[in-house]
């Protein structure tokens, strides 16, 4: 059989349609593209995609599944590793994982795993079908879970299917985390995540939500007090980091976080029927190139900002947002100022923002991690009117429970320190996700989340 | 779900409300806040802890119909419930003997200064409370303050009722008198920057409680930033209380006005529908 590297695309929604709305923006397979994208697969004898994939799903096996339209199993087979399917199938960066080491990628032609795992996933829920949930014996220990983000969930998940009690306390009022607030609607429609949430609930998994880690529980007395065997920390990377640069706290310059919580956990974009409001400008600067840049930068446009900025201090090659991320905010009209940073956001008198000054950059040598070092051009600075900035340069450690954790021993970042089995200083304390390596990604966090279940029911089961 | 057991009006613009949190009240301090969500559609806002009540597991709250949320909140009644309620947030007031303390409060600061006093006078400070209102009907807890107070000065704006002037009148004359170790300020922004101002000529430590617009209160957004000591920090980890001397106030008022076009929108829709 000839290869076949034409990879089939998935459909989306017009881009001056959807940059309107906040309707899913990709529209994923239907049957007959999900079975010919399934079929150019080679099944591997000595696949590379599986070693590629974060919590080493069994790409081959779900494929070949789908292939032979044994969806079901496909599904189960997803679920043996990941958590959350059709969260990852829409969010994950392939690129960089399974896809990129896929051996059909060097010409162009890798599989489209995320998309098929992502049409498996709606499938099976589509269809109104309910996982079965097998849960062993009670063991009777008690486990807390701090964060109910994607680390903390995974967790829980997999400690409650061993038998195990767990708590799950979520500081915000709704579970998901990242997946709630940050992640835009159009990109992840929240029903899709509450509905992957449902089964934690299902297993029994006990959740309280408005509790913030460290404040009323702290983990000596959750240990000492509630009776937990073990505490698995997963409160990630949440305080968002800002440039010091002079005329950042100007009335219209958000971190991209307050930005996209106001709008996707507390649905500013339907105000005034909601209560939350959001401020948009007319021109509109996003600092930053990740994902979350892009899905500020995307929320904006749809919030009706007429221009919308992506300033980035190296050049495109470089842009560490998902490629498809990247695609889509071009295509709906977000425009890349590159080779640019800012160095002040200027106001008038009353607190007003009116432009960004930046400098010029130009790549220099590569750095230790190959990349081009993005090198200041001398005397470039230049203006670029604005009436609005939302800083997304990236989150660090949420001090708050850290700070009332005595004993904890933290990085130099601020990140807990945990071995590889998610062991903190602290004995029965255990930790992953993005608390532990800085913000990274849901599927690495969930991927954390998983391990580190599996090393603390060893440890309670050896307890 | 958390319910409203007791709601009480102070006077016809500001509301007591105690609030059925029984984890909260057992392990909150004075100087912390709680951030309340009414419901599905609602807005978060942070309120400072007016009072506890470990025992029966209460949290006390005061507030002012001065936006959007908070009339939506006025509306509510004995027996309703918050559908969030989370805390306590932020750290706690950091009270030892001082000596001889001033707490100067005014409108809506008159209630967070409350445990913050009793705390003081408990750790053996001499308490000398300043206390402002526009009016005589606006004000306050008067007695609630007396009872942890040693001396207590009322000022009105219009003179219905104590001093007439500014709560800084006042305080001026009694730092000109004895000397103040230490000063608290909680009450509008900008008579928490006049009375640093005045407290600084005096060399006064003073703290201030800042109370900026927030969403989740936890350290996630950075609404709440302000600057001290020409260093950005957050109020809800940070703060909110803060050396007043250091604080940029002109900034923190002009953050305080980010929404104001939009607050319009939304008192011209419960106009129209009701809350």
């Amino acid at each position: 059989m000839p290869l076949n590297f034409n990879r089939v695309d998935m459909p989306n929604r017009e881009p001056d349609v959807r940059n309107k709305d906040f309707v899913e923006v990709a529209e994923g397979y239907d049957v007959e593209m999900a079975l010919e994208e399934a079929s150019r697969c080679l099944n591997c004898k000595k696949p590379l995609c599986r070693p590629g994939c974060p919590v080493n799903i069994d790409i081959p096996r779900f494929i070949n599944q789908v292939t032979k339209k044994d969806y079901d199993a496909a599904y189960y087979t997803l679920k043996e590793f990941s958590l959350l399917p059709a969260v990852c199938g829409r969010v994950c960066p392939q690129e960089h994982q399974c896809e990129g080491v896929c051996i059909l990628n060097p010409k162009g032609g890798a599989i489209g795993i995320g998309r098929l795992e992502r049409y498996v996933a709606d499938k099976f829920r589509e269809n109104g079908k309910e996982e079965e949930l097998i849960k062993e014996a009670p063991t009777g220990k008690k486990v807390a879970v701090l964060g109910g983000g994607p680390a903390g969930l995974s967790c829980a998940y997999d400690l409650a299917k061993l038998g195990h009690e767990v708590t799950i306390y979520e500081a915000l009022h709704t579970l998901g985390g990242v997946l709630m607030y940050g992640i835009p609607e159009f990109r992840l429609p929240k029903s899709i995540v509450n509905k992957e949430i449902e089964n934690i609930q299902k297993l029994g998994v006990k959740i309280e939500l408005n509790s913030v880690a460290g404040r009323v529980n702290t983990v000596e007395k959750l240990m000492k007090e509630d009776g937990f065997d073990a505490v698995f920390i997963g409160t990630g990377a949440g305080l968002p980091y800002f440039l010091n640069i002079p005329g950042e706290n100007l009335n219209e310059v958000y971190s991209a976080n307050e930005f996209l919580t106001r709008v996707n956990l507390m649905k500013a974009y339907k105000f005034p029927e909601y209560d939350t409001p959001v401020y948009v400008g007319e021109k509109v600067a996003v600092v930053g190139a990740g994902n979350v840049a892009m899905d500020a930068a995307r929320t904006a446009k749809r919030l009706g900002a007429k221009e919308v900025y992506i300033v980035y201090r190296r050049s495109k090659d470089e842009v560490p947002a998902r490629l498809e991320e990247l695609e889509h905010a071009e295509e709906e009209g977000v425009i890349l100022q590159l080779l640019t940073s800012p160095i002040e956001v200027i106001g008038d008198d009353n607190g007003h923002v009116t432009a960004l000054r930046c400098v010029k950059y130009e790549l220099g040598e590569p750095d230790e991690g190959g990349r081009r070092k993005p090198v200041e051009v001398p005397n470039s600075a230049f203006d670029i009117p604005m009436d609005m900035v939302v800083m997304a340069i990236g989150q660090g450690p949420n001090p708050l429970l850290l700070e009332t954790t005595k004993g904890l021993e933290l990085n130099k970042r601020g990140n807990i320190v945990a071995d590889d089995e998610g062991r903190t200083s602290i004995e029965g304390v255990f930790a992953g996700g993005d608390i532990v390596t800085g913000a990274a990604t849901v599927i690495l966090a969930m991927g954390a989340g998983k391990k580190t279940a599996k090393s603390i029911h060893e440890y309670l089961m050896k307890k | 779900m958390y319910k409203i057991v007791k709601k009480e009006m102070l006077n016809p613009s500001i509301v007591l409300m105690d609030v059925y949190a029984p984890d909260i009240a057992k392990t909150c301090k004075a100087g912390q806040f709680i951030v309340l969500r009414i419901d599905e559609i609602g807005e978060r806002i942070p309120l400072t802890i007016a009072d506890f009540f470990p025992e029966e597991g209460l949290v006390r709250i005061v507030t002012q119909a001065v936006g959007y949320t908070s009339r939506k909140l006025m509306n509510m009644n004995e027996g309703d419930s918050f559908l969030d309620f989370i805390g306590p947030l932020g750290k706690e007031s950091e009270v030892e003997n001082y000596g001889t303390v001033l707490c100067i409060c005014g409108g809506l600061g008159i209630a967070p200064m409350f445990p913050i006093a009793r705390e003081l006078k408990k750790a053996g400070n001499k308490v000398i409370t300043v206390i402002g209102a526009r009016s005589k009907d606006l004000l306050i807890w008067e007695d609630v303050l007396r009872e942890v107070s040693d001396e207590v000065h009322i000022t009105t704006d219009d003179g219905s009722y104590g001093r007439k002037g500014l709560v800084t009148d006042v305080s001026k004359e009694i730092l000109e008198r004895e000397k103040i170790d230490h000063a608290w300020a909680i009450g509008p922004v900008i008579m928490m920057k006049y009375s640093a101002l005045l407290t600084k000529e005096y060399n006064v430590p003073t703290i201030v409680s800042m109370n900026p617009i927030m969403v989740d209160g936890t350290g996630m957004c950075g609404a709440c930033r302000l600057e001290v000591d020409g260093k950005t920090v957050f109020a809800c980890v940070d703060g909110p209380e803060f050396d007043g001397h250091q604080v940029n106030w002109d900034l923190s008022m002009r953050r305080m006005n980010i929404y104001k076009a939009k607050e319009e929108i939304a008192l011209e829709k419960a106009l129209k529908g009701g809350f």
